[in-house]
């Protein structure tokens, strides 16, 4: 019914008689028709192609960790402190730690991340200061981390007196992925729409009920991936921490915030450059290594489900 | 003429120093319970002049704004005027529709909520009535904690009405409400607003004549930034005393 009403006035209303239809537009070239399926097929090839490349970099790095590292995995692996040098026991003692400095440096950047990202996108009115903070926080984010690592032993370990410590570690670390926190924040607070903001304002509402209330809540999804990242790289960096609280060897967890730590990646460390009993330590130092990637994955899909969560909770 | 809820003298706007003021000396008064539409082309400065009557203007950077708003004749401009409070009493609605990504029942307990309403049994009561006074009620008694965006756009922008009118305010003002909706939705829209004009002040923006028509008691018709006419709707669409205002309605331009 509607595509005769459209036709005749078509044919009514234009003189379309005379133009050609599509059956008379031929190839531009000949054979043009032919290279664009192989151009396609030729693209989708490459594509796969390049995940194919990555899965199988992947595969193999992890394969390669099971092989050497598996056969140490056991219940008392990582139930059990380290023992005789190192070269008997579990590694508990440097799970515990790298948790606590999780936790330690979530504490500090997230808040402080959350609110810097706040303030830059809905505060801040443009002008020479915000773009020279930005400029700075963006800097930060390509300080190489062993910089970081004497920056923190410099600055907290020495100037404030935390000592070589679990807070002046966490701090290291959480200045470390300050940049990335801020950074995803800010892009999930400038995808929030305006017309959540003016709905707010609209109401009566002031600019602190607004933020937090309405935009907070609709950005906390991809404020929730910056920190996902951010624990990763918490959990694997070494070189902030070595200067900072980890310690080679630990009699036990640490009690207090200004106790030195074990921690996983530093523990891999240890393993791999000072140990002497090579064939003892070897597969421990692998198997420390899967652990350590099975805490971040751990972590990370911990996040994801609370980001899917509120993702169906807030859209 | 009954008591004019809101007065406007003399007002003037420009969004920055120096460009042509997109509003100039624009005088006018809106009767209470009365609904009052804004019509005009494109870029007439109509939508501009609804949010200067709940200084939604205020949050445009350079903006330069001159002359009165009364509301109940006290100036909403003054110093001293709390703006939250100004806008909990002047009620707005958008061109899009723009629930919160929060469930129906959030959305329209919001606003009670932001004036530190915490009883449960209070925002049940308050979300209900909101909600039966915008038309919604039978559709989404059942799903309250749906998710707003489960709606269609027309229930959609009901949704942002009943959300308007559960902080009870005196005035609402409609900013082109039907522009986003499908002829259906529009009706509803429209009935919605005759109904509304009972307990509210109600001002609307429309770039559809015949919507100004089927809805207003009064019209003012703007161009360019200046209030050319207002007055009776019946008495602007039959027997305009302005040339532009004629030559506007019956399709010359526009």
């Amino acid at each position: 019914m509607k595509e005769t009403v459209n036709h005749e006035a078509v044919s009514e209303g234009f003189p379309m008689s005379g133009l050609s239809k599509s059956s008379d537009m031929g190839p531009v070239r000949p054979g043009y028709a032919l290279w664009r399926k192989a151009a396609d097929s030729l693209s989708t090839f490459l594509l796969w192609a390049a995940m194919a490349f990555v899965a199988t970099v992947l595969c193999s790095i992890l394969s390669f960790l099971a092989a050497r590292g598996g056969g140490s995995l056991s219940w008392e692996f990582v139930t059990e402190p380290p023992r005789n040098g190192m070269t008997e026991g579990g590694i508990v003692t440097p799970i515990v730690g790298t948790l606590q400095l999780i936790f330690v440096s979530m504490c500090f950047a997230f808040p402080v991340g959350v609110t810097t990202a706040v303030y830059f996108n809905e505060y801040a009115r443009g002008g020479a200061l915000k773009n020279t903070l930005r400029l700075a926080m963006r800097s930060l984010a390509s300080i190489p981390s062993v910089v970081l690592g004497l920056f923190g032993l410099a600055f907290f370990c020495a100037f404030l007196r935390f000592g070589a410590s679990l807070l002046s570690a966490g701090l290291t670390l959480g200045c470390m992925v300050l940049p990335t926190i801020v950074t995803a924040s800010e892009t999930a607070l400038a995808n929030v729409p305006q017309d959540y903001r003016d709905a707010a304002h609209a109401l009566g509402a002031t600019e602190w009920q607004t933020i937090y209330g309405v935009v907070l809540p609709s950005a906390f999804p991809g404020i929730i991936t910056g920190g996902i990242l951010s624990v990763g790289r918490v959990a694997g960096e070494t070189a902030p921490i070595m200067f900072t609280g980890a310690v080679y060897f630990a009699p036990g967890f640490a009690r207090n915030l200004f106790d030195s730590v074990m921690a996983l990646p530093y523990h891999v460390y240890v393993l791999a450059t000072a140990g002497t009993n090579i064939e003892r330590t070897t597969p421990l130092q692998y198997g420390t290594i899967l652990v350590l990637l099975a805490v971040v994955l751990g972590i990370s899909m911990v996040g994801m489900a609370a980001r899917s969560r509120l993702r169906k909770d807030v859209l | 003429m009954s008591q004019a809820k809101l007065t406007i003298e003399s007002l003037s706007l420009s969004y920055s120093k120096g460009t042509s003021p997109a509003l100039r000396d624009v005088t006018l008064g809106i009767e209470e319970n009365s609904l009052m539409a804004f019509i005009g082309p494109s870029g007439c400065g109509k939508s501009t002049f609804l949010r200067c009557l709940n200084r939604m203007n205020d949050f445009v950077r350079g903006v330069e704004i001159t002359g009165r708003v009364l509301l109940d004749g006290k100036d909403i401009y003054a110093p001293d005027v709390d703006v939250t409070s100004l806008r909990r009493r002047v009620g707005m609605v958008f061109q899009r529709p723009n629930p919160f990504p929060f469930s129906i029942r959030e959305n329209v307990a919001y606003g009670p909520k932001l004036l530190g309403e915490r009883d449960r049994g209070k925002l049940g009561e308050v979300v209900e009535r909101s909600l039966r006074n915008s038309g919604l009620w039978e559709e989404v008694k059942d799903r309250l904690d749906a998710q707003a965006s489960s709606l269609s756009g027309g229930q959609q922008q009901r949704l942002c009405i009943a959300r308007a009118i559960a902080v009870e305010p005196e005035v609402l003002l409609m900013d082109e409400p039907t522009s986003a909706l499908d002829p259906m939705a529009t009706a509803r829209i429209e009935e919605l607003a005759r109904e509304l004009k009972k307990f509210y002040t109600v001002a609307i923006v429309t770039h559809n004549m015949q919507q100004a028509a089927r809805v207003s008691d009064h019209t003012a018709f703007f161009l360019m930034g200046e209030l050319v006419e207002h007055g009776p709707t019946t008495k602007i669409f039959t027997t305009p005393s302005d040339r532009r205002t004629e030559d506007y309605i019956t399709g010359r331009f526009g």
